[in-house]
């Protein structure tokens, strides 16, 4: 059956659509963590904590537009049904993007009094932005209908997003500061920990819930046994996480990187899940992968492309945080 | 107002918006490594100093190109269904490549450009400012690629109403693809050119004259003075192409209205849809004739054979098209005036010495007159772009789909919101930066350094060299 490319292609396409999403849930996620978590720090801290994220955001928030640009080549369909039914949040996210991604610029650009407006705008922006793209995954599951109980569960959905996405900067700022500051994104990841725990567990409580479909995949033998590893991995690391969050820092600093980690291998059993749910559908419960899908002549010409370039995005990706590695302060200093 | 203008507006609004900022990070980023090499080249600090200023503009420009364009790549999908569903067998390589090839390389570079001086060798800082500036380009060409061919399809079939690709190297080499391409890399450097011209005199007016200053006029000055006379020779050019291929846009753009021969060109009117004709017109007799056809007699298309018997219009809206062309070619006259004359000036030697006037040279006037220019070239852009995408009405990819059929059926009230918002948010923005461009211009001039904050953003060769 995957000899035909009408068959292999979308799914190669929705395989490179869903990793996008994921890398960019990991990356933005932290920075947009961040910007949430400005409210708790000091005004030397903010420069610190947008000093662990300055030369990254940019590339980071590439991503999406590879995400939503993947969606648009491969799945026309399916991006005009998605979009206008999230038509408003959309647009809440994009005007977040566009004051968060110029208070970087303008916070250390502009006179000197301005600085706190756009501490303010960088915090209102990520928080905008972060809040939006939590309203959109609710509304998404829960098969993009602007219902109350589903648009209730979205604004859920939306907190959590939101707390997971702090608990992630948090470990990002563990692994790119020290002293004051990292034992204050220690406390705020213990805090954000629960969020976390918590949104995950109410999206997978609900997901069977609306779908009969997926329900039926969940709790079928022996479809279960595939999924049995997801939860039992993510209940270890966090129980591995909150451990490891009490006995940090370690002296010399040793394995700060790892809390960032475990919320990485965290993140990606989440979102393998959810996509093991929702395949074959692009738009839930309505238009599959394979019907939605671009001509493959089309599909084919984008993917020799890819083939070609995600390596070498990946790599100058590396290169990058390769060279901007080690504690954040040091850029100021050189 | 219906969904469709408001749909429409907001578009326009939001691609207005993006637009001024990849003008000037095209070829801001080529200037750029150009600084970047020279002083390499010739160890002189100068360089330096030019270097380090214009790339915090660059910083701030390259931001809001980002967070507008994101904005941009979501229009598509909430407000124009309809163009991804009929045409995405050939928009969306093209964008996908764009993505790939040009948004990663100039996002991911960008950050050593601007905070990794200090952390690899020079050459690799200026390799990366190379690569910034190659990915602004390509960006520049992938989307022109798709603007043009929307402009002027081919290499394509329609199948149950849905384009299909057929001959991709027809796709990516349509007839207006070339001269839209040229045109605008040169709007690019036209833009920045007295962008840096005038925020330079600004800065020796206000009594920061220093080298670097000094080098930065000096270069934007001469560069637009060179790079004007191309432009208006390749504008003419990509106009010669438009009347092979979307005659309906330039009677609108001459504001004819019948086809014949010995067509005066239209200096100033005012073009009247109603009762077809313009009121108030001054005009050079057979001019419109000789720049399109090169002979007095030549025929040049007017507006009413783009009526149907019907009285259905397929033309696009006269006014519109008419000033915008007026607004963009008289800037481009005004730009060839104040270079020339402020290039000679400094060319003209001292009274009784070989050497020449230079920087010190230029009147007080002058020096106004470069301040007064500073923005004009986003004045031209708009007003060209204007010309080139009101001209394709009522299509929207010429003779395959209308503006119409392609817009999403989201409810007006839900359209106007989101545009009030982006035009509150872009106004605000306007307006902060164009505050922090002449900020940072009185910083400079001051030779303080203003706040220095621990952890900011370092741009350059760091904070020591501030
Ligand atoms: C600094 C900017 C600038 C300047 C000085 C000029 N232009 Fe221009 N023009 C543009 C910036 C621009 C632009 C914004 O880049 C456009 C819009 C689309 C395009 O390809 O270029 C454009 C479009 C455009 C078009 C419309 C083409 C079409 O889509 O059918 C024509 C005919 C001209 N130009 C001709 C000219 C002439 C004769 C000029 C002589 C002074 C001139 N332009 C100066
Ligand atoms: C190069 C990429 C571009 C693409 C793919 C593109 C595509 C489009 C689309 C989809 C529309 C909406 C339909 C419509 O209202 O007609 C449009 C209209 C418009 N565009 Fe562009 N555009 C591009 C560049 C630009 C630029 C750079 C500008 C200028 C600043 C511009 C100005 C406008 C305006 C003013 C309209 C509204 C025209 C009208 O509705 O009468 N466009 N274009
Ligand atoms: C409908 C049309 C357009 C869309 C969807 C679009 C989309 C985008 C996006 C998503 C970005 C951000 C890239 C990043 O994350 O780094 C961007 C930046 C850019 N765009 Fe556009 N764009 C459009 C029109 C144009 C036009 C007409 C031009 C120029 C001719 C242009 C040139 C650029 C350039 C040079 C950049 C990178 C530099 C910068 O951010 O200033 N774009 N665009």
């Amino acid at each position: 059956m995957f000899a035909d490319p009408a068959v292999w292609l979308p799914f190669v396409f929705a395989a490179l659509m869903g990793l996008s999403i994921l890398i960019y849930v990991v990356l933005d996620g932290f920075d947009l963590g961040v910007g949430v978590l400005f409210p708790f720090a000091t005004d030397a801290e903010k420069d610190r904590m947008v000093a662990a994220i300055g030369p990254f955001w940019d590339a980071n928030e590439t991503w999406l537009v590879l995400a939503v640009g993947l969606l648009l080549v491969a799945f026309p369909q399916a991006h005009g049904d998605i979009l206008t039914a999230l038509y408003l949040p959309v647009a809440v996210m994009l005007i977040g993007l566009i004051l968060r991604g110029v208070a970087f610029e303008f916070r250390a650009k502009a006179a000197a009094r301005w600085k706190k407006t756009w501490n303010h705008a960088f915090f209102a922006g990520s928080l905008m932005t972060s809040l939006s793209q939590g309203f959109m995954l609710g509304l998404y599951i829960m098969g993009l209908e602007w219902t109350l109980p589903h648009v209730a569960f979205a604004l859920m959905t939306a907190v959590f997003l939101t707390v997971g996405y702090s608990f992630i900067g948090a470990t990002w700022i563990i692994h790119k500061t020290d002293g004051v500051l990292q034992l204050a994104a220690l406390q705020w990841a213990k805090g954000g920990i629960w969020g976390l725990v918590l949104g995950i567990g109410a999206i997978s409580l609900a997901t069977p819930l609306v779908s009969p479909r997926i329900f039926e995949k969940w709790f079928s033998w022996p479809e279960a046994l595939w999924l049995a590893p997801l939860p039992l991995a993510s209940g270890l690391i966090v129980l591995w996480l909150w451990s490891l969050l009490r006995k940090m820092p370690f002296a010399g600093d040793r394995r700060s990187w790892l809390p960032f980690a475990l919320a990485t291998a965290l993140w990606t059993l989440a979102f393998g899940g959810m996509a093991y749910s929702f395949y074959p559908y692009v738009v839930p419960n309505k238009l599959t992968i394979y019907e939605a899908a671009s001509s493959p002549e089309s599909l084919m010409i984008i993917l020799y492309g890819t083939l070609i370039v995600l390596p070498t995005i990946l790599a100058y990706t590396v290169l990058a945080y390769t060279v901007f590695r080690g504690k954040a302060t040091e850029l100021s200093y050189e | 107002m219906d969904t469709l203008i408001l749909s429409r507006i907001q578009f326009g609004a939001n691609i207005s918006f993006h637009i001024l900022f990849p003008t000037i990070t095209i070829a801001l980023g080529w200037v750029l490594f150009y600084f970047k090499v020279a002083f390499t080249w010739t160890k002189d600090d100068r360089w330096m100093e030019a270097y380090r200023f214009w790339v915090k503009v660059f910083a701030l420009s390259f931001a809001m190109g980002v967070v507008s364009g994101i904005t941009m790549s979501f229009q598509f999908g909430t407000n124009w269904p309809g163009f991804m569903e009929t045409v995405g067998n050939i928009a969306g390589p093209l964008l996908a490549y764009e993505v790939l090839t040009a948004f990663f390389l100039e996002a991911v570079f960008l950050g050593i450009m601007l905070f990794g001086a200090g952390r690899v060798p020079n050459w690799a800082h200026t390799g990366a400012t190379f690569l910034v500036a190659f990915g602004t380009t390509m960006s520049a060409f992938w989307i022109i690629v798709l603007n043009s061919w929307m402009h002027t399809p081919q290499g394509f079939e329609m199948r149950d109403g849905v384009a299909h690709a057929t001959d991709w190297w027809a796709i990516v080499f349509n007839p207006s693809m070339p001269y839209r391409l040229t045109h605008m890399i040169l709007a690019s450097f036209l833009t920045v050119s007295f962008l840096i011209a005038g925020i330079s005199a600004y800065r020796w007016i206000i009594g920061g004259q220093t080298r670097g200053v000094r080098v930065a006029l000096k270069s934007a000055v001469f560069g637009a003075a060179l790079l004007i006379p191309v432009q208006i020779f390749v504008g003419d050019m990509h106009g010669l192409n438009t009347l092979e291929h979307q005659p309906q846009k330039v009677a609108a753009m001459e504001a004819n209205w019948e086809t014949a021969g010995n067509v005066p060109l239209v200096l100033f009117a005012i073009p009247d849809e109603e009762t077809r004709s313009n009121r108030v017109e001054i005009a050079i007799p057979n001019g419109a004739s000789l720049i399109l056809r090169h002979k007095a007699d030549g025929v040049v298309p007017g507006l009413n054979d783009f009526v149907t018997p019907e009285g259905d219009v397929l033309h696009p809206p006269v006014a519109p098209v008419f000033y915008g062309f007026r607004v963009m070619v008289g800037i481009g006259m005004l730009m060839l005036l104040v270079s020339w004359t402020v290039a000679f000036t400094m060319l003209r030697r001292k009274p009784g010495s070989k050497e020449r006037r230079g920087v010190e040279g230029l009147p007080r006037w002058m020096l106004y007159g470069l301040v007064a220019m500073s923005f004009s070239g986003w004045v031209a852009t708009l007003a060209g772009w204007y010309v080139t995408e009101i001209g394709r009405q009522p299509w929207l990819v010429d003779g395959v789909l209308t503006t119409r059929m392609a817009v999403a059926d989201v409810p007006a009230p839900m359209v106007l919101s989101t545009l009030i918002g982006y035009l509150a948010v872009y106004g605000l923005l306007i307006v902060a930066y164009l505050g922090a461009i002449f900020y940072l211009a009185r910083k400079a001039s001051k030779g303080g350094t203003g706040p220095v904050v621990p952890g900011a953003r370092l741009e350059g060769m760091g904070v020591a060299a501030e």
